[in-house]
């Protein structure tokens, strides 16, 4: 995802590809205030009815004047749009009318408050989403927005005006806008607000009142005018990547932001939004899948998909990865995606859990070498306790273990108390302290640290009370056995961690191997089929069982789109949901329930793609209405989409393969049909005309010059037949080379001997026209069948010119006869097919085909043809036309030739 | 002694037209109708020319040419029906002499074989000097000289006629004449060779509208056209 620009001066392929979306789109002006009542919707409908006056189509989308006055005057001379009302809980709400809007179909929309959260039940749940849509349509848009809505900026505002919007716009849209920042110094505001100029919601004026403090205003203002300045930075950046301008700009910086459970994490995303921003740097956001966050409950969950789609929102990517702890799989993370920046956040930790476990934050300095990290605070924990204390019960190694298991233990000891007792007399007693490792080891290993730790108070009290002198007190008189009372601690502590390690490393590995067997299987059994709709249903079916939800699958077909497959019969979608697929079908974007498109849905739809090419919509739904897919399954849910639209385009390009090798075959059998066509007449053909020939050299019988002249008939017809077939079948090889046309015409008159008896032919083509690039064999074809015509139509004993010429950049080619010519306004039916123009059927015979060979021969070379009369209106003229891009120029020096 | 000529066609009619033909001409014939036939027939007569159908029921006429070629001196003229000029062209490259379409005019298939005939008697090299009409083609001292007067040519355009005059009325492809006057390259130098045919015909011929010295073989190659 960098955007690295190319050092040799070429244009950055992201540069252009951008600059293609916007070819077509929409263009997008945001007018940017610092605080409200600066004057934004104000200055958005001056400059619209500016660009009325200028002739363009303006239409108001939705303004909210507030009753203000100077504002109100401004809308009356544009059109504006009703609002769409809608019924929600007893209410009435009204909301831009998107469809009505996209039908109108204005050149510029005024679409007022971005931020706007649209009522339940409308298409986007933001007013965002509608602009985008209006964009995509191709209709350009002002918009108006506050300072504290853009998403990366909400919480440094929040944290000096201490209010916190919960409508937010994310960065994306406005780095595709052209910004204009509506700026009145605060003092104005302040006293623009004191004349009541400024409106607020009732209920919001004593929160908001601290809101314009001098000192907030500024701030907020300060940082309008920066974010505006970004984006006309980001704006030069890609007019100098478009253009490869050369410029300088910080290389392929990448930061990678960490996300937790923990409370903050947000901030901690845009903050590092803020970072890679301020580095002109892409950026990626990953969660680390641990053991321990494996049992996180669903609310921690739930904190972590918020995060990872914020991040989406602002433009990172976004991954889930699995690893034994954190800091492995950060550095393994960053390593992998090259990341020169890595932000993590400083948790509020206990001295103990860094005691225990090491700072996260060294060894990760230590374990990324050549990369910056940040440490930055998160928001304290108290509000909620951290998630992992609340999980900790069920987490093998650490929690409290069952009670099984401590009668267990208590029963192990008891017996190695017993086997010392009976072994006391043999053994000596450093050696029964060293039986009670058994228990100990046992304990620690099979049921965790804390059953561990029980076994070894248990065991140390039981060897102090049975073994050590003084027996059967608790009383400890050796301090050497002291010691071995804390080796029993520490064996049940270090064991019950290795243990707990390994069970970790093995739970993950076999997490892993299920997640991979489970998509092995998949394909291995979709690739076992071959027919689409099986695909279909069995995809649905096994998607199903992996996911735990109910799954369609939906393609196009004649009746637009139709459920292929699902996993239980009779899943009945609802024109929402079918809306809802259709979106996903246009645009390729996930939509319903979970995404951020048509949420009212219950069901979730995915695009599976290959390329550019939609292959298919899969929905998914819960029974109980709940988010179809959860976070931590978003990963294999994106292998499995990927994989199942691999087997459905391995199906679809085999099907098409199968197309082709049927036209293929059929074309295979034409050309067959038409060489056999050409041999079995040809030769009786053959037959006759040398056997006329003979008859003729033996004596002059004139019926045997008719049966020659007919046979040369019938071959002349049979060759336009063929040609005809062969130019309507599109199996015409073309073998463009340069041409001579006084060799063309002078083989064509050769070759037409026979039908131009009786009249003089005269070639004038001067010695310096121009070579042409054209099919010989072709051409030649064409020649003779306008040689053909002129010597049946053009009256016996008259002479027929063919004549070249080049004029005006075209090469002009053109057969002239004498005779009746062609009937005025009706030059050009002379080349359909099997037409004989009346008043010309005279007993000249002739197929009507040929003419309609010259027109298709040449059209198939890029050639153009002529008919008309000649001048003087005695004889008809046929031209073929060269264009400039048939004619050879530039032929070789002289020396070469 | 009368030449010997084998006549390859699966047709009885054309057989039976080809042999009255050239018997009428004071040919010896032979006739087979496949290709086995044809390969034993030629084994047994040693023809001094073979008349070639490609169509033929058992193989392909093309697969023949080269058998035939190796099997002894004897001159091949293809008659068929199919017209492609890549089959042409890989007829003449596979070492045909010549090449008539059916449907065909027996005294100009006659005129062909004559050509072909008196050129392998000649042997190619050997007449340095040719005349054809009012032409003299001097090749050695290339000087070439029309009615009397020496004609001044280009380099080029000696090269061009040098080749032509060595298989003089026999056709020679487009590829063969580019490669021995510009040497093989891959080039499309066509265009050149079409500029030079046409300045030799300027400098050689009377004008009128048929019967050039040069012809032109469609798509195929160039024919000097030789004296009968």
């Amino acid at each position: 995802m960098s955007e690295r620009a190319n050092s040799d001066g070429r244009p950055a392929p992201e540069a252009f590809l951008r600059a293609a979306a916007q070819e077509g789109r929409g263009r997008l002006k945001i007018f940017l205030g610092a605080a409200p009542g600066v004057g934004k919707t104000f200055e958005m409908l001056s400059e619209g009815a500016a660009r009325q006056r200028a002739g363009a189509d303006v239409v108001i989308g939705v303004v909210e004047t507030h009753g203000r006055r100077e504002t109100e005057a401004l809308t009356r001379g544009l059109e504006i749009l009703p609002r769409r009302t809608m019924a929600h809980e007893g209410r009435t709400l009204t909301e831009m009318d998107l469809d009505a809007l996209l039908a109108r179909r204005p050149g510029l929309a005024l679409v007022d408050e971005l931020a706007h959260t649209n009522a339940p039940g409308s298409r986007h749940p933001k007013r965002y989403g509608d602009v985008e849509e209006l964009l995509a349509a191709g209709i350009d848009v002002y918009s108006t927005v506050n300072i504290q809505h853009v998403e990366s900026l909400n919480d440094v505002v929040a944290s000096f005006t201490r209010v916190r919007v919960r409508e937010t716009v994310p960065d994306s849209i406005l780095e595709m806008a052209e910004i204009e920042v509506v700026d009145i110094p605060p003092d104005e505001l302040i006293e623009r607000l004191k004349e009541g100029k400024v409106y607020l919601p009732q209920e919001a004026t004593r929160a908001l009142s601290h809101f314009f403090s001098k000192s907030n205003l500024s701030a907020l203002r300060e940082l309008a005018l920066r974010r505006a300045a970004q984006a006309v930075d980001a704006q030069m950046l890609d007019h100098l990547r478009l253009h490869a301008l050369g410029g300088t700009w910080a290389g392929s910086e990448r930061i990678l932001v960490a996300v937790s459970e923990l409370p903050g994490a947000e901030e901690l995303v845009r903050a590092a939004k803020r970072i890679a921003d301020a580095a002109h740097a892409s950026w990626a956001a990953i969660h680390v899948e641990t053991p321990r966050s494996r049992t996180l409950d669903a609310a921690a969950a739930r904190q972590v998909a918020t995060a990872l789609n914020l991040a989406a929102r602002l433009g990172a990517t976004v991954a889930s990865i699995p690893a034994a702890n954190v800091v492995d799989g950060l550095t393994r993370h960053a390593a992998d995606i090259r990341a020169t920046q890595i932000v993590v956040g400083k948790s509020a930790r206990s001295r103990w859990f860094e005691l225990r476990h090491g700072s996260v934050v060294d060894r990760l300095v230590r374990g990324t070498p050549g990369v910056a990290v940040h440490v930055l605070p998160l928001a304290e924990a108290s509000a909620a306790p951290p998630a992992w204390s609340r999980a900790a019960a069920h987490v093998p190694g650490r929690g409290w273990g069952t009670r099984a298991g401590y009668a267990w233990i208590t029963l192990m000891v008891a017996a190695v108390t017993a086997a010392g007792s009976a072994l006391f007399r043999v053994l000596d007693i450093g050696n029964v302290g060293l039986l009670y490792l058994l228990p100990v080891m046992a304990a620690a290993s099979l049921f965790g640290l804390r059953p561990g730790l029980y076994a070894g108070i248990l065991s140390s009290l039981a060897y102090n009370f049975f073994f050590l002198p003084p027996t059967l007190t608790l009383t400890v008189s050796n301090p050497e056995n002291i010691i071995s009372i804390f080796v029993l601690l520490g064996v049940a502590i270090v064991t019950s961690q290795l243990t707990a390690r390994v069970r970790a490393q093995a739970d993950l590995a076999a997490i892993s191997a299920r997640t991979n067997a489970a998509l092995a299987g998949y394909l291995r059994q979709l690739t076992r089929l071959s027919d689409p709709l099986e695909v279909a249903r069995v995809a649905c079916t096994r998607l199903s069982e992996l996911l735990g939800v109910r799954v369609v699958m939906l393609e196009r077909t004649g009746a637009g789109l139709t459920v292929q497959g699902e996993s239980e019969a009779g899943a009945c979608l609802e024109t929402m949901e079918l809306a809802a697929a259709q979106w996903v079908w246009d645009t390729g974007q996930p939509a319903g329930r979970g995404t951020g498109t048509l949420t009212a849905s219950d069901w979730q739809f995915q695009p599976l793609q290959a390329g550019e090419r939609m292959l298919a919509v899969l929905g998914f739904a819960r029974d109980d209405g709940g988010d179809p897919v959860r976070s931590d399954r978003m990963t294999l849910l994106g292998s499995l989409l990927e994989q199942t639209a691999l087997v459905l385009q391995r199906l679809r390009l085999e099907s098409e393969m199968r197309d082709v090798d049927a036209v293929r075959e059929r074309d295979r059998l034409r050309v067959a049909l038409l060489s056999s066509v050409s041999h079995d007449l040809r030769t009786p053909l053959t037959s006759v005309l040398a056997a006329a020939a003979e008859l003729r050299r033996r004596g002059e019988d004139p019926l045997v010059a008719t049966i020659e002249s007919e046979a040369l008939r019938l071959n002349r017809f049979v060759a336009n037949l063929l040609d005809m077939a062969r130019v309507e079948a599109g199996a015409l090889k073309f073998n463009m080379e340069a041409i001579d046309l006084s060799d063309a015409v002078t083989g064509a008159a050769h070759d037409a001997r026979r039908a131009l008896e009786g009249h003089a032919v005269r070639l004038d083509v001067p010695p310096n026209l121009p070579l042409v690039r054209a099919d010989p064999q072709l051409l030649h074809h064409c020649l003779l069948n306008l040689l053909d015509n002129a010597g049946r139509y053009g009256d016996p004993g008259t002479e027929i010119v063919i004549e070249g010429r080049h004029l005006f950049g075209q090469v002009h080619l053109a057969v002239l006869d004498r005779g009746l010519g062609l009937p005025a306004g009706r030059e050009a039916e002379v080349f359909e097919t099997f037409r004989r123009l009346e008043g010309s059927d005279r007993a000249v015979g002739g197929t009507g085909l040929g003419l309609a060979i010259v027109k298709a021969f040449a059209e198939a070379m890029g050639l153009a043809v002529q008919a008309g009369n000649r001048q003087d209106c005695r004889g008809a003229v046929f031209t073929l036309l060269f264009p400039p891009s048939s004619i050879v120029r530039d032929i070789a020096p002289e020396g070469d030739i | 002694m009368p030449a010997k000529i084998l006549v390859v066609d699966d047709e009885i009619a054309i057989r039976r037209l080809l042999r009255n033909t050239l018997e009428r001409a004071g040919y010896i014939v032979a006739e087979a109708m496949n290709a086995r036939e044809a390969l034993s027939q030629a084994a047994a007569t040693c023809p001094d020319a073979v008349l070639l159908d490609l169509g033929l029921p058992d193989r392909d006429g093309l697969g023949l040419i080269p058998l035939l070629r190796s099997g002894g001196d004897c001159v091949i003229v293809v008659v068929s029906a199919r017209d492609a000029t890549d089959e042409k062209v890989s007829a003449l490259d596979l070492g045909a002499d010549d090449y008539v379409t059916k449907p065909f005019d027996t005294e100009e298939l006659l005129a062909r074989l004559r050509v072909a005939l008196r050129h392998r008697g000649a042997g190619a090299a050997s007449s340095k000097v040719l005349t054809t009409g009012d032409l003299v083609i001097d090749r050695d001292r290339r000087v070439v000289c029309r009615g009397g007067q020496e004609v001044h040519l280009t380099r080029k355009e000696h090269d061009v006629l040098a080749v032509l005059a060595r298989h003089v009325g026999r056709v020679v492809t487009h590829d063969r004449i580019i490669a021995a006057a510009w040497g093989v390259g891959d080039d499309p130098r066509i265009e050149y060779l079409r500029i030079v045919i046409r300045n030799l015909r300027q400098k050689l011929e009377a004008p009128g509208p048929v019967g050039s010295v040069i012809s032109n073989e469609l798509g195929i190659g160039y024919r000097l056209r030789g004296e009968g």
